[in-house]
């Protein structure tokens, strides 16, 4: 038997907004072990991103109470570069487009930051064209859009493809990916799925923020959890994907929330 | 001979019996009257010419004011107080070795990567260059006159080429200009002076590195170069000073003539003292350049990045009088902390068919205060002229300002007339997307900022582009989170 690595642990998370002091998060608990991927669904507004956000280190929000570890580490206290650096990957639901800046330019610059926080020497250029050829073909690409300024004019589709292929060169070990689906078309996410289904691997770990069934049907997640005004109100298996689909998410504010303990 | 004239002569004989400076002293008292402007001539031996010229230039000057139309504010500057002439220092004063440098100046050398040699001429280490007022040293200069290219200081071409000085200088800023340049022509010192004669491509590029020494000293320089016909020249100037908690004054005039099928390509990487964090001290550039496309299919291209100096004033322009000529300018300027620049170009269309193109980035941080004024004039007779001109203005914080003022003035129908502008700020979440993928605060910054201002760094001859983009990043360290 493999022994488990514990990837993320987080434990009673509570953060709120820091410029008005809304509670956004009321105490999450959230556990990842290395190899998993989980999927977090929920209504808009439940506080998905601000999840992902609070864990990726922006700015703008306030911890109340609770702790991450991340491979042991207190992730909390780390500045988000220095996060990225470390292996956490955030996919972004609305990624930002930097003019004049090219597309593979930036990627290498990214790159070779984490590299030299692994004390890794800065890529070769031949070793990264190639490294930029292979992961672009596995989310299918274009080289067009691998020289065009980051994210600059880019279709939503074209985005969201953008970062599986940026997630795919910087190799995480914990990616957390907010509504990667979203914004693409049926093709489209197929690629996208299969990308990710191929970044899979025993020593990382994946948070999957999405809303549909449909990318559950490309990517099995390990667990699902619902995340419902700001806490894990319901953990189980891909069925429970299935049951939310048919059901959507009024069932569970109903009935007395699993694991969180408190009833709003 | 006329009234003027007559005056004119009898008040420069009255002056040269007057005259006592010391010639020999190595920097003059401060303050300026005739007297001192015939000293520096004579320090430089010139011909009477040229002390006749400057004089005329100092007796105008004394019936101008400064100009106040700029978007700029600092106190009074006062003429009299400034030294208009200093050899450069002996090597014993100088620090005599890096380790006598400021230290904060050599941590931005070592960041802008200049090499160990020259970061040593550069802080003013003694070593065997010669800077301030003195000429530049001139480099490959032998190589340069086989192919019959003159590349000199202005004294020296003063005592070699004295035709070619006399026939164009002022010839496209006269000495009635503008107030700063009116002085400048009374008290420049010194300056490169670049010549290609017809049918020659310059070799290679040519640069000088200008830079502020003594303290208290103005810096006037005067740079003319000529391009004759069919030939092409690219011409860096790079530009740095050590700090000072003093104001400095620098008024430098550049003259560019392009004959038939001449080429003239002009880049700029200023990075003069910008004064500290408060504002305190910083280089006060005001800059007259101006190139005349005297030909027919003649071009002149102006490329500067801006990042230095307290105020910047200048306005890099083209006279586009030869038909088919074209001018281009491209500029960056930076304005952080305390820093104003008020800067952009003035293209006048008078050949028939004529183009220019405007490309101007301003970027503003902390209290800096960035200005884009330019002006596109179209004359009768340029039938056919074009004009496209793109102002983009980025904001990093809320404390800085950006403005912009476009001015038209389009006199024939068949003129073709583009103008694009925006304004955009770093947001936060350009930062957190490069943070979440590694990048520190600062190369964040740097990597949006250098994005914002390639269409203009990319005009840069290669190495000035690799300084061009490390510099930008360095200016604006500290400029968020
Ligand atoms: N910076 C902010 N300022 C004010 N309110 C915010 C801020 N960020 C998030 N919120 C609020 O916090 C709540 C949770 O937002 P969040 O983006 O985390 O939801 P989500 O679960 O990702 O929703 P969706 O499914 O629509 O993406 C929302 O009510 C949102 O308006
Ligand atoms: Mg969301």
């Amino acid at each position: 038997m493999n022994v488990t690595t514990t990837i993320l642990e987080i434990r009673g998370l509570k953060a709120r907004i820091a410029e008005d002091g809304t509670e956004i998060l009321k105490g999450v608990d959230l556990t990842v072990n290395a190899g998993e991927v989980h999927a977090i669904m929920g209504p808009n507004g439940s506080g998905k991103s601000t999840l992902a956000h609070v864990l990726s280190g922006r700015e703008g929000y306030e911890v109340t109470d609770g702790t991450v570890l991340y491979k042991g580490k207190d992730l909390l206290s780390m500045p988000p570069e220095e996060r990225a650096r470390e292996g956490v990957f955030l996919s972004f639901q609305y990624p930002v487009e930097i003019p004049g800046v090219a597309n593979t330019y930036f990627l290498r610059m990214a790159l070779n930051a984490v590299r030299k926080h692994r004390g890794l020497p800065e890529v070769d250029a031949m070793d990264f064209l190639a490294l930029v050829e292979e992961k672009a073909a596995l989310v299918e690409m274009e080289d067009a859009l691998l020289s065009r300024n980051v994210n600059e004019g880019f279709s939503g589709g074209e985005k969201k493809r953008n970062e599986i292929f940026q997630m795919a060169v910087l190799d995480p070990t914990l990616a957390i990916l907010d509504e990667t689906d979203s914004g693409l078309d049926i093709d489209a996410l197929r690629v996208v799925a299969s990308g990710v289904n191929s970044l899979r691997s025993a020593d990382r770990a994946m948070l999957l923020i999405t809303h549909y069934q449909r990318l559950l049907n490309y990517i099995t997640p390990d667990v699902i959890h619902v995340l419902s005004d700001g806490r894990i109100v319901r953990t189980g298996d891909k069925s429970l994907a299935l049951l939310l689909e048919e059901k959507g998410y009024g069932w569970l504010e109903a009935e007395a929330p699993v694991g969180a303990g408190k009833a709003s | 001979m006329s009234s003027n004239e007559v005056l004119s002569e009898l008040t420069s004989q009255e002056y040269r019996h007057g005259f006592v400076t010391d010639v020999e002293s190595e920097v003059f008292r401060p303050g300026l009257d005739e007297e001192i402007v015939a000293a520096i001539s004579a320090k430089k031996k010139e011909p009477q010419w040229l002390l006749d010229w400057r004089l005329k230039a100092y007796r105008h000057w004394l019936k101008m004011t400064e100009p106040k139309w700029a978007k700029v504010s600092y106190p009074p500057i006062d003429y009299q107080a400034i030294r208009y002439y200093a050899a450069p220092k002996s090597a014993k004063d100088g620090p005599q070795s890096l380790a006598d440098v400021d230290p904060e100046l050599l941590r931005t050398y070592e960041k802008l990567g200049v090499p160990l040699e020259e970061r040593a001429i550069l802080a003013g280490v003694a070593v065997d260059a010669v800077f301030d007022s003195v000429s530049v040293a001139t480099t490959f200069r032998e190589s340069l006159a086989k192919v019959g290219v003159i590349f000199c200081s202005f004294s020296e071409a003063v005592h070699q080429h004295p035709d070619l000085v006399k026939k164009y200088l002022g010839s496209v800023v006269p000495y009635t200009d503008n107030f700063f340049a009116t002085l400048n022509s009374a008290v420049f010192s010194d300056g490169s002076f670049c010549f290609v004669p017809k049918g020659v491509r310059c070799p290679m590029e040519l640069s000088t590195y200008f830079r502020i020494n003594q303290a208290d000293t103005g810096q006037f320089e005067r740079t003319l170069i000529v391009a004759e016909e069919g030939a092409s020249v690219s011409y860096l100037e790079g530009c740095t000073a050590p700090k000072r908690d003093t104001n400095q004054l620098h008024a430098a005039v550049v003259e560019l003539v392009a004959l038939d099928d001449a080429k003239i390509k002009y880049s700029t990487v200023q990075n003069w003292y910008p004064g500290d964090k408060d504002g305190k001290g910083g280089i006060y550039n005001f800059v007259t350049k101006r190139g005349k496309c005297a030909g027919k299919r003649s071009k002149i291209s102006w490329t500067q990045v801006e990042t230095g100096s307290s105020i910047t004033w200048k306005y890099p322009s083209c006279i586009l009088l030869g038909d088919d000529s074209v001018g281009e300018f491209y500029s960056v300027a930076l304005a952080n902390n305390y820093q104003q620049a008020d800067t952009g170009t003035k293209m006048i269309h008078i050949g028939k068919n004529t183009r220019s193109t405007i490309v101007s980035k301003g970027i503003s941080a902390g209290h800096g205060q960035n200005t884009y004024r330019g002006g596109v004039s179209i004359a009768k007779s340029a039938i056919g002229a074009r004009n496209y001109s793109q102002c983009d203005s980025l904001l990093i914080g809320d404390q800085c300002g950006a403005h912009t003022f476009p001015y038209l003035d389009v006199k024939t129908s068949t003129a073709q007339i583009e103008h694009e502008a925006s304004t955009s700020k770093i947001g936060e979440d350009q930062l957190f997307y490069c943070r979440q993928r590694g990048l520190t605060n600062e190369d964040a910054v740097s990597l949006i900022v250098n994005g914002f201002a390639r269409r203009v760094i990319r005009e840069l001859p290669m190495e000035f582009a690799v300084e061009a983009t490390k510099l930008l990043g360095v200016s604006l360290e500290g400029s968020v989170g």
